[in-house]
């Protein structure tokens, strides 16, 4: 093939380092990049392979460490299987491996031969919000005295800020006990797991932690978190369960610290 | 030897208290060994952090580094930068670290010369790149972008490497010394890269730190490493930080101090993490080699003066 | 009539002051509380260690490191006994382990 003469002439420029090694380090059947050799031109399969093995592993046990309850409950040898797919189709986009594994739980609800382990993608939703609460920013919990010196009206209009940390999780599963088994222990002989359980996460110091919700609230505090006035959110837990109980869902709102102040939309 | 000083001394309005290590041995800060240490604080010279770790929003990881760094130096050490990568810098993550570097106050930042991140895709590992002009010139342009946000020197590291790409035209320590000319930057001198690469690609170690700029040296790793064996079946070194320091790493970083005098070293242990006492005998090792470095630095001092 | 409104201004103001008086205890610490624990390095393992729980879990670190445990190859899987699955029931009796079903795909 002739070049014209305004067409410069290159020659066909090998595959950049990065784009080699990104083709091959997650497709264990790919041939190594021909960029790279042993010394003195020594084959490079098992060297390659090096690279090719820190990064499934660090991914798998990051994994293992976001999730270590649904690799209890799967056993570890199962769970890393089920994690090398998942890292091979999902790599991290995030160069923080505390911001990994979103999707872990739709993986597993996907995938035919735990598919009967149905609790097991919300157990995962529960670990991955727990690591972010774990994270979120510091915020002083709502002090009880806003909610004291107000006049009714303005009890019914208040609005409060979750707090960064504050997470609902609603199941069709016994999420809180297999998780409070698994975290706390000693783990029961059997566990029910076919009861719908609604958690809240909450971190009002350093530690995360996780309450089991009564009906209504979960209604309740999500209507809350959402910007929704307090009678506003009460009503709506009613309406939906005439059992709810408004003092304990408000002592919850308190003692929890799922709520760092009042106004909506919080302070950034 | 003329040596350069990248440490960094406090300039907190009493944020932090001040401290100015020299020829201090640290270790790796583990969460689970923080009262440990705290009970013991003189035990050690320094920590060092990832800085990834500590990238999240607030929560425990940062009340637990705020309290390390209350009472002890701090070296801030990224792994994830990708500053060997063709890509351009990632700038929201070159910012979270920028924003650490004047959160903690550090006396050391490192990074290192490797990639991680491709096509928008994080593979959580140190990755080997060529040493071409090409290369060289976007590393450089690497290290000025974190200079600049972290308005100081920074140190790069040697890395440890399994492959070599003979497209190379640059050797590695002659890479090293020419980014260091062309950005003011600062070296972390990784003595078990050091061994496990010479072992891998068949090189004398102490050859190699014939030829490597020992002057512009801020600071000194150690760790232990696997053995593994390469196609052919000569040994291949893993580069694992899982284990006590080798004995041969030991014998280079002793003729390392002996050259260069006391730097400032820290003992690395990343995967089957132990106790504390046993990390910190191992720094408490590479301390009584700065000991005796400072000590004949000073009686060499004390026959200038009096002699 | 909606439970709208029954939801009268006295019940809730009532509701908020029962609830004050028995939660004041129980109110989670100030920020200025916060600030003094965490100088003190009250929260101990900075995870979780309250009495009866051992979930210090911490979720994943980084590594400047390689491995040496293999980790990488193959498509293949292959389930093996183990994990507290076989614990737990579900309402349709189902139970127990992963399918043992084998993957043994050639690539």
């Amino acid at each position: 093939m002739r070049f014209t003469a305004d067409r410069p002439r290159r020659a066909p420029s090998p595959t950049a380092y990065d784009a080699a090694f990104g083709q091959t380090l997650l497709s264990p059947d790919r041939p190594q990049p021909s960029c790279v050799a042993g010394p003195g031109g020594k084959a490079a399969v098992k060297r390659f392979n090096v690279y090719r093995n820190n990064v499934t592993h660090s991914l798998v046990t990051a994994l293992t460490e976001i999730y270590p309850i649904v690799t209890q409950i799967l056993g570890e040898q199962n769970f890393r299987m089920i994690a090398r797919d998942f890292v091979r189709a999902h790599p991290p986009t995030s160069k923080l491996v505390l911001e990994y594994g979103r999707g872990f739980a739709e993986h597993l609800a996907d995938f035919d031969p735990i598919r009967h382990l149905r609790y097991l993608p919300d157990v995962a939703r529960l670990e991955r919000a727990w690591l972010d609460a774990y994270h979120a920013a510091d915020r002083a919990p709502l002090d009880p005295a806003e909610f004291a010196a107000l006049p009714p009206q303005a009890l019914a209009e208040i609005r409060l800020s979750p707090h960064p940390a504050m997470h609902v999780i609603e199941s069709d599963y016994a999420i809180h006990t297999i998780f409070t088994a698994h975290r706390s222990g000693p783990m029961p002989r059997r566990i029910d797991a076919g009861i719908p359980e609604a958690v809240l996460i909450s971190r009002p110091l350093l530690r995360v932690e996780i309450r089991k919700l009564a009906r209504g609230q979960p209604v309740f505090f999500k209507a809350l978190r959402k910007g929704a006035p307090l009678r506003q959110a009460a009503s709506l837990a009613m309406e939906q369960d005439p059992s709810f109980d408004l003092v304990e869902a408000i002592g919850l709102t308190i003692e929890s610290g799922a709520f760092s102040g009042s106004g909506f939309p919080p302070p950034n | 030897m003329m040596k350069r000083d990248f440490t960094r001394t406090t300039v907190s309005n009493g944020r932090f208290p001040a401290f100015d290590p020299v020829g201090r041995a640290g270790a790796s800060f583990k969460p689970q060994h923080i009262e440990a240490i705290a009970g013991q604080s003189a035990s050690i010279g320094f920590l060092e952090v990832h800085a990834e770790n500590y990238m999240g929003a607030g929560g425990a990881p940062h009340a637990a580094l705020a309290r390390m760094r209350d009472i002890l130096p701090l070296s801030l050490h990224g792994v994830c930068m990708s500053i060997g990568g063709l890509a351009p810098l990632d700038r929201e993550h070159l910012a979270r670290f920028a924003g650490l570097v004047e959160r903690y106050e550090p006396f050391l930042v490192s990074e290192h010369l490797a990639w991680s991140t491709h096509d928008d895709v994080f593979y959580n590992d140190l990755l080997p790149l060529p040493y071409t002009d090409v290369t060289l010139k976007r590393v450089c342009e690497h290290i000025d972008q974190v200079q600049e946000a972290i308005r100081r020197p920074m140190l790069l590291e040697n890395p440890s490497t399994y492959v070599i790409f003979p497209e190379s035209t640059w050797k590695e320590t002659d890479f090293l010394r020419e980014i260091v000319s062309r950005t003011g930057c600062g070296l972390l001198l990784d003595v078990n890269n050091v061994f496990v690469s010479a072992t891998n690609h068949g090189f004398s170690a102490t050859g190699y730190l014939a030829d490597f700029p020992l002057e512009h040296i801020g600071e000194i790793h150690l760790a232990g490493h696997d053995e593994q064996e390469d196609d052919e079946g000569a040994p291949l070194l893993i580069d694992s930080h899982d284990r006590p320091v080798a004995d041969p790493v030991w014998t280079l970083y002793e003729e390392v101090i002996a050259r260069c005098g006391p730097i400032n070293t820290l003992v690395e242990w990343d995967a089957d993490v132990p106790d504390w006492p046993v990390l910190q005998s191992e720094a408490a090792a590479a301390q009584r080699i700065l000991d005796r470095s400072l000590s004949s630095a000073a009686s060499e001092r004390s026959h200038a003066l009096h002699g | 009539m909606s439970t709208k409104a029954t939801l009268s201004l006295a019940y809730l103001a009532g509701a908020v002051a029962t609830a004050l008086a028995s939660s004041a205890a129980a109110a989670p610490l100030s920020q200025e509380q916060v600030d003094a624990a965490m100088k003190a390095g009250k929260e101990k393992c900075y995870g979780v260690s309250l009495a009866g729980q051992n979930d210090c879990a911490a979720g994943p670190g980084t590594t400047c490191a390689g491995t040496s445990k293999v980790d990488y190859q193959g498509n293949a899987w292959k389930f093996v006994d183990g994990g507290t699955c076989t614990t737990m029931d579900l309402p349709d009796g189902r139970q127990g382990s992963p399918e043992p079903l084998d993957r043994d795909l050639p690539s």
